[in-house]
């Protein structure tokens, strides 16, 4: 190996010095992976240090922190992935993980190619040298903080939980193409959660953010008083919301998180496996119009400090930026190693997996739509009767029928193109491959959500971000109770 | 002692000393959890192994209490590291945190007089599921598909057939003497075929078997032919009006309705009033016919464990009791809090304070057959699958997405989605009119099939 940065030294140089890994060691264990034959084997080395903390009642209720390690070891044969991982990072138990992994394949041993190239990353995001802090004063003001404002912002808030987690995970990737590859990815979060009360009728706010940041974000970008003030907004504004309509009607989504509809509606249909199987509702369409031509939806894991953002995918490839849809037209679909392979299709480095436990597949990162010309004003004036959602809790789709749901707790009734009443929480339902065709207006104001998302695909999480302009769909079914 | 638990295991005698080891390290009282577990998984689809997954690992946690003037300040720590480095940064490390946090008047362990565990073979743990050949676990994922794929010529495509098994071990210690051990094993098989209707859209369903022994397994056929019976009758489905009309929860859906009972009742949520049930505490909260029960001590259960995550033994209670909410649902601190009880509903992961959780949570059933209660709808829908996570425990908002089937003067008849199904928790148990006689535990948590009237439907 020749010519690494040196912060791509520092991470590789964290396995080989902590655990003994040696790149002779990496070798053997591909080589003892491929025993029986098989296309590509890789191992992912991984170490998670995690701190949590939690204010509740003004009381500090928790403190914890954790570590964990571990080595998952595949191998691909056709179509079929043999996988096999170990907590146990000693070279007799990752030899027998790469044997068990191997047992997928069943033909003449195959060598792996002789020498690692690394992967080139960016540095997207801070590389912090310390795994633990040993001193929590700093997050302990952060909470603490969010705590007072909550509470002063209105006597009718009645309680509040806030609560601050970040994680630093270690990878190191090494594979029988030759890929090498080792990142360090912090990741912080602060949430906010308050009650209401003003009578008989209670309300809650949520509210949070963060990124691949450290904590001096919270310090000088997003403060706890602006997660704080903006979860007690939810809570109070939700004390007088009236009863949700019910049925189709034209539907304005606010800018940032309620990107949110790209994530369930497209994303995951996008997604390379699902159309590899041709189990998804988009399997066939690229090339063919899915959305309105006003409609260019991006996935990007290269954006700075986002939640979504890797400097290398889980299998040591380089990320990048891609067009899913451009001006309505569908371009291409996220792809990990397999499935480019198979499907003889470009690699967009969508490779991820939550943990060394799990096999990798082809995830989003920050999805999200362009901006177009129209101003956020002028779409809300141009509707009679609609809903004007803009906070919502989480979707869900079914990849195959295409339909998907996400559900507002944030939204007005727009009455002759003005906002009038909050509206209790309710959620949407549409059909993906249509449902952005029926974009008619799409706004000049981009913005991507605060940092909070995490997505889930077969039993697997991992951080995403979502953005998008103020969009209008002239036809949505919104699933109140007044008629 | 029961009969699941060895005194004298390794892993007893390592958290044992761990919880000395926080003491004398300055913890004035200590628990320990450790957690091991064995995983294997394996994907057939169509006709081939796609993926064959078998792995081990383990944890440990430590939540160290600190006394102070008023109460207790609290931390925890957790690793995978065992080795005796790795057990020295869990303890100096919790003991560190807990400077950080406050005194809390309601923190601490349980009384000494509340711990124990069940007597007996609970029947949590059986071999065969651990001594299966990877040959034949990837034959039950096969047969089972194969049944699907073979059922329709309209099944065309599948997500593939799965067998799972999983057997761990659980540990669970602290400084006021409790100690306490045991292992558990489930399988399952499931399929999820994919047909092709009429208009070219795809629709898919799935159906699964799941058993802590594997001869309690349903057959991978039956459940093959049980998915493809579900994924056609999805087929050329369409949209309906939005409009009122009575509502039939099959079970598997229903199921969720319950969990929301048990969320209501949790204590967590009951102290900050952060749930519809706050003060309702001997008041009707559901039609009179309904009567929920968690029960910890059912034998050879999917929710049943010995002692529950405070080393608390596991019961049953009765949390709504002919439609009057008779229990909320407690662990110490929430029990504490509420000037009560726990009701050994403590769950707990490897870091962090104790949770709530259910065992096997379940409506008690009625006395109508399912038919019964289709047939006296005369316009509805039969609600088979809900999408979302649209359901406020604060106010009782619901609103999930739903697909069914259209009852027609007491009938099934042609497939309806895309539609959302919507009410308030609150009125939707006071409005459940009709509960059918088939409660079965396909899980930890069971429901018979329910009829709910008032709740609309937003649609075309």
């Amino acid at each position: 190996m020749t010519n690494s940065p040196a912060s791509t030294q520092q991470h590789k140089q964290y396995f080989f010095a902590k655990f003994g890994i040696t790149e002779r060691l990496l070798e053997r264990c591909l080589g003892e992976a491929l025993s029986a034959g098989g296309d590509y084997a890789d191992l992912y080395f991984e170490s998670i240090a995690s701190t949590s903390i939690g204010i509740d009642e003004s009381i500090v209720k928790s403190a914890s922190q954790g570590v964990s390690a571990g080595c998952g070891i595949r191998v691909l044969s056709g179509e079929r992935t043999g996988y096999a991982y170990t907590d146990d990072l000693s070279a007799e138990r990752l030899l027998h993980a790469a044997r068990t992994a191997a047992l997928i394949a069943s033909g003449p041993a195959k060598q792996p190619v002789a020498g690692f190239t690394e992967t080139k990353t960016p540095s997207l995001y801070p590389a912090p040298a310390i795994d633990l802090d040993t001193d929590l004063s700093a997050k302990l003001d952060l909470i603490q903080r969010a705590d007072r404002t909550a509470r002063a912002y209105d006597p009718r808030i009645t309680q509040v939980r806030a609560g601050y987690s970040d994680e630093l995970r270690r990878i190191l990737i090494a594979a029988s193409d030759g890929t090498f590859a080792s990142d360090t990815q912090p990741l912080a979060r602060l949430s906010i959660f308050v009650l209401a009360k003003d009578g008989d009728r209670t309300a809650r706010g949520t509210s949070g953010g963060g990124g691949r940041v450290e904590i001096d974000f919270f310090q000088t970008e997003k403060s706890p008083e602006h997660f704080a003030e903006e979860a007690a907004r939810q809570a109070i504004l939700q004390l007088s919301a009236v009863a949700a309509p019910a049925g189709e009607m034209e539907v304005v989504l606010g800018p940032g998180w309620p990107g949110v509809l790209l994530h369930e509606a497209v994303g995951h249909g996008l997604e390379a496996d699902f159309n590899r199987r041709k189990t998804s509702a988009f399997t066939g369409l690229i090339g063919r119009q899915v959305a309105s031509s006003k409609v260019t939806v991006v996935d990007n894991g290269v954006m700075p400090g986002r939640r979504g953002s890797l400097n290398v995918d889980d299998e040591g490839s380089a990320t990048q930026e891609t067009v899913l849809i451009e001006n309505g037209i569908l371009k291409t679909y996220l792809s990990d190693k397999l499935s480019s392979r198979l499907m003889n299709m470009p690699h967009t480095g969508n490779g991820r997996r939550e943990s060394y436990q799990q096999i990798p597949m082809p995830r989003m990162t920050n999805t999200y739509m362009l901006s177009g010309d129209d101003a956020p004003e002028d779409i809300l004036r141009s509707v009679r009767r609609g809903l004007y959602a803009v906070n919502f809790g989480g979707g869900s789709v079914d990849i195959v029928s295409g339909k998907f749901v996400f559900s507002a707790s944030e939204a007005y009734l727009i009455e002759d193109g003005k906002i009038t009443a909050p509206v209790r929480d309710a959620t949407l339902i549409g059909n993906g491959p249509e449902a952005l065709k029926y974009v008619s207006m799409v706004g000049n104001d981009l913005q991507l959500d605060e940092g909070i998302g995490t997505c889930g695909k077969d039993g697997q999480s991992v951080p995403v971000g979502v953005g998008m302009p103020t969009v209008k769909l002239d036809k949505m079914t919104v699933g109140g109770t007044s008629r | 002692m029961s009969a699941t638990t060895i005194p004298t295991t390794p892993y007893l005698t390592l958290a044992s000393d761990i919880v000395a080891r926080a003491l004398k390290a300055g913890a004035d009282d200590a628990e320990v959890t450790i957690h091991e577990g064995d995983e294997f998984s394996t994907t057939v689809r169509m006709g081939q192994v796609e993926t064959l997954k078998e792995s081990g690992s383990r944890g440990m946690g430590l939540r160290v209490l600190v006394a102070s003037n008023n109460g207790y300040r609290v931390a925890s720590t957790s690793t995978s590291d065992f080795t005796p480095e790795g057990i020295a940064h869990l303890v100096n490390g919790a003991i560190a945190l807990a400077r950080v946090t406050s005194e809390d008047p309601f923190a601490g362990l349980a009384d000494a007089s509340e711990f124990g565990q069940l007597e007996g073979d609970l029947q949590l743990f059986h071999e065969d599921v651990y001594s299966l050949p990877s040959a034949e676990r990837i034959e039950y994922a096969r047969r089972a598909e194969v049944a699907a794929l073979a059922a329709d010529t309209r099944i065309t495509n599948s997500d593939g057939g799965s067998f799972d098994a999983a057997t761990g071990r659980k540990v669970f210690a602290n400084s006021r003497g409790f100690a306490g051990e045991y292992r558990a094993s489930s399988c399952s098989i499931s399929v999820s075929p994919i047909a092709l209707g009429q208009n070219g859209e795809m629709q898919r369903d799935y159906w699964y078997t799941y058993a802590r022994a594997l001869k309690n397994l349903d057959t991978p056929e039956s459940v093959g032919l049980e998915a493809a019976r579900r994924t056609l009758r999805r087929l050329d489905a369409r949209r309906v009006k939005t409009q009122q009309v009575p509502l039939v929860f099959s079970p598997e859906v229903a199921r969720s309705l319950i969990g929301s009972i048990f969320n209501a009742a949790s204590g967590d949520s009951i102290y900050r009033g952060a749930s519809f049930f706050t003060g309702k505490l001997g008041q009707q909260v559901a039609a009179p016919s309904v009567t929920v029960v968690d029960d910890g001590t059912l034998i050879g259960g999917l929710g049943t464990s010995p002692f529950d995550g405070e080393g608390l033994p596991s019961r049953r209670t009765v949390i709504v009791e002919n439609g009057v909410l008779v229990n909320y649902v407690l662990n110490t601190y929430t029990a504490r809090k509420l000037g009560m009880k726990s009701t050994g509903n403590a769950s707990r992961g490897l870091a962090g304070n104790p949770g709530i959780g259910p065992n096997n949570l379940f409506l008690v059933a009625g006395w109508q057959s399912p038919e019964d209660i289709l047939r006296a709808v005369p316009s509805g829908l039969y609600v088979t699958s809900l999408m979302g996570q649209g359901v406020n425990m604060v106010t009782g908002d619901y609103s999930r997405g739903a697909s069914g089937l259209w009852i027609e003067s007491g009938e099934l008849t042609w497939p309806v989605q895309e539609i959302t199904v919507a009410g308030n928790l609150r009125d939707i148990f006071q409005n459940i009119t009709a509960i059918a006689n088939d409660l079965v535990f396909r899980g930890s948590v069971a429901s018979p099939t329910l009829r709910i009237d008032g709740m609309t439907i937003a649609g075309e």
